[in-house]
């Protein structure tokens, strides 16, 4: 008989489970022998592939990010240096963005306002995605009044109109780094905790948790052993999409005046570059950051929402069984 | 049918659990309730095997989650070691007194996949029991014990124990599943439904490896399951429930032999087996089971029963003796004693 690289695994279509029952009278004659497969994972790897695409984004998405991280160390002009070229002069050798009309380098002003745009929306975003997630899993595996109360403060939360709130935390706290990125992650919050809690309590109810139960395991204990690595896949790959989110965000709200005061971001720029006659004279000053926004946050979407279909299936527990 | 009562319980001697009128009942919406477990009483001897039988919704689940308080129940007594000094009322325990005697009860469930958590490895699920209660951190012990559990399973650690659960088949999860169950040395093992969603062929081995357990760490069974050969041949003692009830309670053998309970004899008549105990006739059984939500009154089973009249509907028959250790639920059970009335 030849040995069948599936044997052992679950597959998930009904083709597969047919003849996987065939393959049970295998076992029932190897009697008692634990034999898993040779290739466990060729039968997965095949069809599932991320895609050109994806690794595109993805490139696209690291190079942003280390230009921003390195900036300081890479051979660029100063960004706030005025006079650097001549004023408001399109792309040349020598400013290969232009300049705007205090005559500083766009390419090196791009970069630098990848920093404070990548940075308000990553930090906003893990900070929403740790308090959100937490509040979720709570919620979703304690039920009762936890739940409710939860659920009160979810709601609460969405319908709290999100340009009130940042005038509101901006009059009260200022325009710090940290202040308009606390402020960014409320608004983050309540989605991902809806999200984890309907998680959460998929998972919940299979009877692994039951079992763990039954073994002594604390509620906590169950929450981080248990549902924790279950949740986490399916949220890690809306953390990309949540960050595409974000950083259009913070760039809406620098285009307000709303977002940090010191520095500039993407969106910051955006807004000096786009009065009327600049756009007119010098629209390079608002393309090039539009340009980095729009590909970023088009590259963020891409991944996530690729990486969002691959796991989906498997992994949420609802298609495999 | 519809056995309420408690005189199929024998005394305290060797007993290690009994449960007293146990009842769940779960609200359906509406001001309705599901009425799943009503009112059912049994003990179990240490070292039996206690075997529950009955149809899809007849509560066999809900009375076995009942026991190990997942969710405990509405109303009734669960109780370890009953009559002695170790006494311990599991329905009486909340929060980490709870958690304190937890291990002491341990459970198999019948889906093999869902039992166990697609993202732990083999390793961490067997000996997640042993971390949780390890003193310090003494994991080359815990370490040994788990591969000593896998290879008491027929699972070998040396390739399996690295690996996820969705690398093996139903047959494989479930015996992780046993030894994951096993590796805290438990004294009531609750399988429900253990072999229910397997192949025939792979049924047979893990029945054989539940009883290799048994014998090995002296383990008491609760063995669920609506396949009455099965759990004839592995029970030394049987229940038979229908739509939350109790209909009658006996030996294995003297229960298969002689069924007295009308519903008793149309499971056995309907099992597809050669020389059945009871004439084909019989399997013949009107409508679907009642709705939990409004059982019938008085005897629940008196609207599918051949023999019902106007006294099962008014009058719920209590549990009583027919024979030794063998009760029954029925105004008219069959070949019982002097009359049936």
């Amino acid at each position: 008989m030849p040995a069948d690289p599936n044997e052992h695994t679950t597959p998930s279509s009904r083709t597969a489970k047919y003849w996987r029952k065939e393959s049970h009278v295998n076992v029932a004659h190897a009697a008692r022998m634990a034999e898993p497969p040779a290739e466990p994972d060729a039968d997965r790897a095949a069809p599932r592939r991320l895609g050109i695409i994806f690794w595109v984004a993805i490139g696209w998405i690291l190079l942003v990010t280390t230009a921003a991280i390195v900036a300081p160390l890479l051979p660029i002009a100063d960004p706030e240096q005025i006079g650097i070229g001549p004023r408001a002069s399109g792309p040349t050798w020598d400013q290969w963005f232009g300049t705007d009309g205090n005559g500083r380098d766009m390419f090196s002003r791009t970069i630098w306002g990848a920093r404070v745009s990548l940075m308000v929306g990553f930090f906003s975003i893990v900070a929403g995605f740790l308090v959100g997630g937490t509040m979720g899993i709570v919620s979703g595996y304690r039920r009762g009044w936890i739940d409710l109360v939860l659920g009160f403060v979810t709601y609460v939360m969405l319908s709290f109109p999100l340009l009130v709130l940042f005038l509101l935390v901006i009059l009260l706290f200022g325009q710090g780094l940290w202040i308009v990125t606390g402020a960014l992650s409320i608004v983050v919050i309540p989605s991902v905790a809806r999200l984890a809690r309907a998680i959460t309590i998929v998972f919940a109810e299979r009877e692994f948790v039951a079992a763990a139960r039954l073994l002594g395991a604390t509620n906590r204990r169950v929450m981080v052993r248990e549902i924790l690595p279950n949740v986490l896949i399916p949220m890690s790959a809306l953390l990309l999409l949540g960050l595409g989110l974000t950083i259009v965000a913070e760039g809406g709200l620098a285009y307000l005046g709303l977002s940090v005061a010191d520095g500039f971001s993407w969106g910051k720029m955006i807004q000096m570059g786009a009065g009327l006659r600049t756009l007119q004279t010098a629209p390079w000053v608002a393309f090039f950051p539009i340009g980095a926004m729009f590909l970023t946050v088009l590259s963020l979407n891409l991944a996530g929402d690729r990486l969002r279909q691959y796991f989906d299936i498997r992994e949420l527990g609802i298609g495999s069984r | 049918m519809a056995g309420s009562g408690t005189a199929h319980l024998r005394g305290h001697d060797e007993m290690v659990l009994r449960v007293e009128n146990l009842v769940m009942e779960f609200p359906a919406g509406h001001h309705q309730v599901v009425h799943a477990v009503s009112d059912v009483s049994f003990d179990i001897r240490r070292g039996e095997t206690l075997g529950i039988v009955g149809e899809s919704g007849c509560g066999k689940s809900t009375t076995a989650r009942a026991i190990v308080q997942l969710p405990p129940p509405t109303s009734g007594r669960v109780v370890l070691d009953p009559g002695t000094d170790r006494e311990t009322e599991l329905t009486a325990l909340v929060g980490e007194d709870l958690r304190q005697v937890r291990p002491r009860l341990q459970m198999i469930f019948q889906d093999p996949i869902s039992s166990l958590n697609p993202r732990r490895r083999v390793r961490d699920i067997v000996g997640e029991g042993l971390h949780i209660w390890a003193e310090e951190s003494d994991d080359e012990r815990i370490r040994a014990r788990v591969d000593e559990v896998l290879e008491a399973v027929g699972i070998d650690p040396t390739v399996a124990a690295n690996r996820r659960p969705h690398e093996f088949s139903g047959g494989q999860c479930q015996r992780i599943s046993i030894a994951r169950a096993v590796v805290l040395e438990p004294e009531i093992l609750i399988c429900d439904e253990p072999v229910s969603a397997l192949d025939v062929s792979v049924q047979a081995q893990i029945l054989n490896l539940l009883e290799e357990m048994k014998l090995r760490y002296g383990l008491t069974l609760v063995f669920i399951g609506h396949d009455l050969s099965v759990v004839r041949n592995v029970s030394d003692r049987v229940i038979v429930m229908y739509l939350g009830k109790v209909c009658e309670v006996g030996g294995a053998d003297a229960l298969y032999s002689a069924p007295a309970h009308p519903y008793t004899r149309v499971l056995l008549a309907s099992a597809p087996e050669p020389a059945s105990t009871v004439d084909g006739s019989e399997a013949a059984i009107g409508d679907e089971i009642p709705s939990p939500m409004d059982p019938p009154s008085g005897c629940r089973f008196r609207t599918r029963c051949p023999r019902a009249d106007d006294r099962c509907t008014t009058e719920e028959p209590i549990l009583r003796t027919l024979d030794d250790d063998h009760f029954v639920a029925c105004h008219y059970p069959t070949a019982a004693g002097p009359s049936g009335a």
